[in-house]
């Protein structure tokens, strides 16, 4: 029995190796942008080695997690797929009542590491999006709609309570797209798209107090010296001296003089934006580009509706990352905690981000004119 | 599910996807060229202004903690100050090997095994750039040593700050509280930008409740760094806003004698100005020295705290919750007027026992054979439990909680501090949530005399008496009288505006102070006023903490045994005609209310008499003669039923 069991599971980690189900041209933009996310973070982390180990062993972690669920089919995930949806969410009110009381409780403490059950729902959403969406009528009418927005709206409420906006805004637009993959009537996206603009004034409310500082920071950062100000301007400083070409690799001076904070993290990508220029980022962006690209020709060669939807929203959340986290450091958008994806060091955002590629993987290797 | 799916179109939703995932795609490509627009701007529009700001990038702030406000009381004797004292601080950024620092730190200047948890926890907390503090409050034999030794730590400083100290030790321990340093804990809470440099947060008492107005707003210097980032010169300071001066309205003469006239023995008292809810003077004995736990109370100081039987650590003014016995009478009697159930002149017939229709069991009074014929007034100086128990059964039970909840019995008073406990008021309600027995008769006749399941703070007694002392306009009690901001003149009061009056007809308020005076000039209270130049109105109560089994009336009273069992309690105020001071007092192994809690409360009122030169304006003064006879031993409020036996399992109650 358990011999048979180790045979198996042999049998399987050696087809992994040998025989990948991979798509080559995702792979190796996503090798490129762990090697780019490597080399700025020695750069940023002061030549720390501890640092890119770190990074690199979280990026070693993910992807053998890409490998082993590449090998899960597509039609496997979607029968797991309501289970996923709900133990994440549950997961997310045990965090919620274990935090009460207290200032900001993300982590759910397992002994040996801590684990914020908001980053599993960055996969899970857009799965729970298509396992509805997949065997009804589309383009969704009103009802579907309406039981689409309760989905995302519960467990991204309950994130941007804990609070971590940046999450939140993540996850409800992984949600999001899929529902705009389904085909939604664009006269209803307008009018959903005006009745949120619409309750911007009302939403103010609900923000903490220290969320509101954001955003009124940003509009004027030299009211907060201390605090997000003084982090706006500084990145602002390292983007704009970094000019065409940049600064060059090491040379850094913002981030070697402490003058950018958390310069390892949320803004390494002014640190990139310094030494690399304008040439560096417009092609770190084309990376980018070319990966939401590929994820989007993927979802359209895949056989059904449900790969279709999660492919294509999969993909389509990268681009969030990247407009967020690129918008804070150039001082467009308020500070969130949005990484800047495969760049920025530490947390679990490296393994979510490469398990979810492997999804695509999977889906890409059970496309349509797979023999 | 079956049907719509064959009615799906496949071919036309996969279409359909194509082209929404090309809108997709459009519509992702605009906004990265818009994000990279926003990049040309930056790094070519803006490039040549952003390198200039960068070369002259030499400049950094460091906030400058604020200097926490001081607390005074009435008169402006300072109650919690500020001494400048040394720490030790290291800059995590620059250092690469911590244990080791630690360990070679510790043979210059001993650290303790909780300096280096608290200072670890705090390093995973902060910026790298920001300094954390490893150990408060050096001896002048550290720093030397450490000056001598400095040139091998070029990461570790030693940094001048503030730090709490509380001249009269145990005195407001309970009142003032304590600040303590900051932790992991209260870093989630705090907000990082007010408490950067800040390493003391308020614990307990006023300076918890109001941290908010103690702590300030941190100020910023500009600094200019060097190319390896050290600091030269500092370029700019913006001072810090320091927190705001409280002003209690406690006196600590009233205090001090509050305290002394414990003699150390376990109890509390709350003084309370009944024309403005000022809390004048809060007592809990025993108390502690809050100045332990500034920068970190030792394991043996605490150790020794927590094990003290008589929990020292433990706010019983705030938090003691105790049954208040007789005390209730006069509030249960002004009830019975309110709501028109009695006259001042409705008399009961008091023959020493008092038994429900249909039932065995009967409630005693506490004189033997009763005291005959009484109307409120001499039910109250009396105590007389028979009228009570009558008022309370004609009353009902939902009435009267009703009645007494008016008084914030059962609840919070809404006192400034945190902490405070509810109490308990008897109701349905109350003991449907508790029990599933349903309300019996029996409850509500005891519920008359303040036994059952009554359990009152001394804070909610003070504040009922104080309510009462008022004319019935109920004032929250306030320990924080003013404030006033450094560089202000003049103190802010802070408001407190009076609810509406309980007392409707004037004339009640009358009788239940002819009763509560009478107490003083010939009940319980008697001799307390004796020598005291105003007219004392006031009421005893004596609570059972057990259950007599043999219920004998035991005239060779044991008092060494009785003080085991019995809760003393006083409430008076004064001048009777035009209160001004009122006050409760409880005493956890006192035999008798009125013997033993009574003169506490008649030593308050001396110290207050005194603050004031011996005068209390607009108030006649009593004839010099006051009776010298001393205060005997009360015979009137040992309330007598079995309250552990409820009248299901009523043996027979009948005296011999």
């Amino acid at each position: 029995m358990i011999e048979a069991l180790y045979a198996r599971s042999r049998r399987f980690l050696r087809r992994i190796l040998t025989r990948p189900r991979i798509d080559l041209p995702l792979m190796a933009a996503l090798l490129l942008l762990a090697i780019v996310g490597l080399v700025t973070l020695y750069s940023a982390g002061d030549g720390s080695l501890a640092l890119v180990g770190g990074q690199a062993a979280r990026f070693v972690l993910g992807g053998a997690l890409l490998l082993l669920v590449s090998r899960i089919p597509p039609s496997v995930l979607r029968n797991w797929t309501p289970w996923l949806y709900a133990g994440s969410t549950a997961l997310l009110v045990v965090v919620a009542i274990l935090g009460e009381g207290r200032g900001s409780v993300r982590w759910l403490d397992l002994g040996v590491m801590r684990f914020q059950p908001s980053e599993l729902l960055k996969l899970t959403m857009p799965m729970m999006v298509a396992w509805y969406l997949h065997p009804r009528q589309l383009p969704p009418g009103w009802k579907d709609i309406v039981i689409v927005g309760l989905l995302i709206a519960i467990p991204a409420g309950l994130i941007a309570e804990q609070p971590d906006l940046g999450t939140a805004v993540l996850v409800a637009a992984a949600g999001a797209f899929a529902l705009f993959l389904s085909g939604m009537a664009w006269w209803r996206i307008g009018l959903l798209v005006g009745a949120v603009v619409g309750m911007v004034p009302v939403g103010w409310h609900f923000l903490h107090q220290y969320q509101r500082d954001r955003v009124l920071t940003m509009l004027n950062p030299e009211s907060d010296p201390l605090g997000n100000g003084w982090h706006i301007i500084q990145s602002q400083i390292a983007v704009g001296s970094g000019g065409v070409f940049g600064k060059g690799w090491l040379h850094s001076t913002q981030s070697r003089l402490d003058f950018l904070p958390e310069h390892t993290t949320d803004f390494i990508f002014a640190v990139f934006s310094e030494e690399f220029g304008l040439i560096g980022v417009c092609a770190l962006i084309a990376l980018y580009a070319f990966i939401i690209g590929r994820c989007l020709w993927i979802a359209m060669e895949s056989r059904d509706t449900y790969s279709r939807l999660l492919a294509g929203a999969i993909g389509m959340s990268f681009f969030v990352y990247v407009f967020v986290n690129g918008g804070m450091v150039a001082g467009m958008l308020p500070v969130v905690g949005v990484p800047m994806p495969m760049i920025s060091y530490g947390g679990t955002s490296a393994v979510s981000l490469l398990t979810g590629f492997g999804v695509l993987m999977s889906i890409h290797a059970n496309r349509k004119t797979h023999i | 599910m079956k049907i719509r799916r064959t009615i799906k179109d496949a071919r036309g939703e996969s279409d359909l996807f194509r082209r929404r995932a090309l809108a997709g795609f459009v519509l992702i490509l605009l906004g990265l060229s818009g994000l990279v627009g926003r990049y040309v701007v930056l790094q070519v529009s803006r490039h040549a202004e952003f390198v200039t700001r960068s070369t002259n990038n030499r400049v950094k702030p460091r906030a400058i903690p604020p200097a926490r406000g001081l607390i005074y009381d009435r008169n402006g004797v300072l109650l919690a100050d500020n001494v400048p004292a040394f720490r030790l601080e290291v800059v995590p950024e620059q250092v690469k090997d911590m244990p080791g620092l630690l360990a070679r730190l510790g043979k210059v200047v001993p650290l303790g095994q909780d300096d280096i948890d608290a200072f670890n926890k705090q390093l995973r907390q902060s910026r790298r750039f920001d300094s954390v503090p490893l150990k408060m409050h050096l001896t002048e034999d550290e720093i030397d040593r450490f000056a001598v030794n400095r040139w091998r730590f070029p990461n570790v400083d030693v940094v001048p700050y503030l730090t709490r100290r509380y001249p009269f030790g145990g005195l407001f321990a309970h009142v003032v509280g304590y600040v303590g340093r900051i932790d992991a804990d209260d870093l989630q809470r705090l907000d990082p930008d007010r408490y950067q440099g800040t390493s003391h947060v308020g614990r307990s008492g006023i300076e918890r409740s109001y941290e908010d107005l103690l702590h300030g707003k941190p100020g910023y210097e500009l600094l200019e760094v060097n190319a390896d980032g050290r600091t030269q010169h500092v370029l700019e300071t913006h001072p810090p806003t320091p927190g705001k001066n409280l002003y209690l309205s406690i006196d600590v003469r009233v205090q001090k004698a509050a305290e002394a006239a414990f003699d150390g023995r376990p109890g509390a008292a709350v003084v309370i100005d009944p024309r403005n809810g000022q809390v004048l003077a809060m007592v809990s004995v025993p108390t502690f020295d809050p100045n332990l736990f500034v920068n970190g109370i030792s394991q043996a100081d605490y150790g020794a705290l927590t094990k003290d039987p008589d929990k020292p650590l433990y706010n019983r003014a705030l938090r003691g919750v105790y049954p208040p016995g007789s005390t209730i009478k006069p509030f249960l009697a002004l009830g019975g007027l309110e709501l028109g159930l009695r006259r001042p002149s409705d008399t009961v017939l008091s023959t020493g026992q008092f038994c429900l229709p249909g039932q065995k069991r009967c409630y005693r009074d506490d004189t033997r054979g009763g005291d005959g014929t009484v109307d409120m007034v001499t039910a109250i100086e009396k105590s007389t439990n028979t009228y009570f128990y009558r008022l309370a059964l004609d009353m009902g039970i939902d009435r009267l909680s009703q009645w007494m909840s008016r008084f914030s019995f059962g609840s919070k008073t809404g006192v400034d501090l945190i902490g405070e406990s509810d109490g308990i008021l008897p109701s349905r309600a109350w003991k449907a949530a508790h029990s599933k027995q349903p309300w019996y008769p029996g409850e509500t006749v005891i519920a008359g005399i303040g036994q059952g399941y009554w359990a009152v703070t001394p804070l909610q007694l003070a504040h009922a008496v104080a309510t009462l002392a008022g004319h019935g306009v109920p004032y929250l009690p306030r320990l924080v009288m003013a404030t006033r901001a450094v560089g202000d003149t003049k103190q802010q009061q802070l408001p407190n505006p009076p609810g509406p009056s309980l007392i409707v007809k004037p004339s009640d308020w009358d009788v239940i102070n002819q009763g509560m005076r009478a107490v003083i000039t010939g009940g319980t209270g008697k001799g307390l006023n004796s020598g005291f130049p105003y007219a004392i109105a006031g009421k005893s109560g004596t609570a059972e903490r057990y259950s007599r089994t043999t219920d004998a009336y035991n005239t060779n009273k044991n008092t060494a045994y009785l003080a085991s069992r019995h809760r003393a309690w006083f409430m008076a105020y004064a001048p009777a005609d035009n209160p001004q001071i009122a006050a409760a007092v409880v005493l956890e192994a006192g035999a008798w209310g009125g013997s033993d809690a009574g003169p506490i409360v008649r030593k308050i009122f001396d110290a207050w008499l005194k603050t004031h030169d011996g005068v209390i304006p607009g108030s006649p003064r009593l004839p010099t003669d006051a009776s010298p006879a001393l205060a005997r031993p009360e015979t009137t409020a040992v309330p007598a039923p079995d309250i552990e036996d409820l009248p299901a399992q009523a043996s027979s109650g009948a005296n011999p």
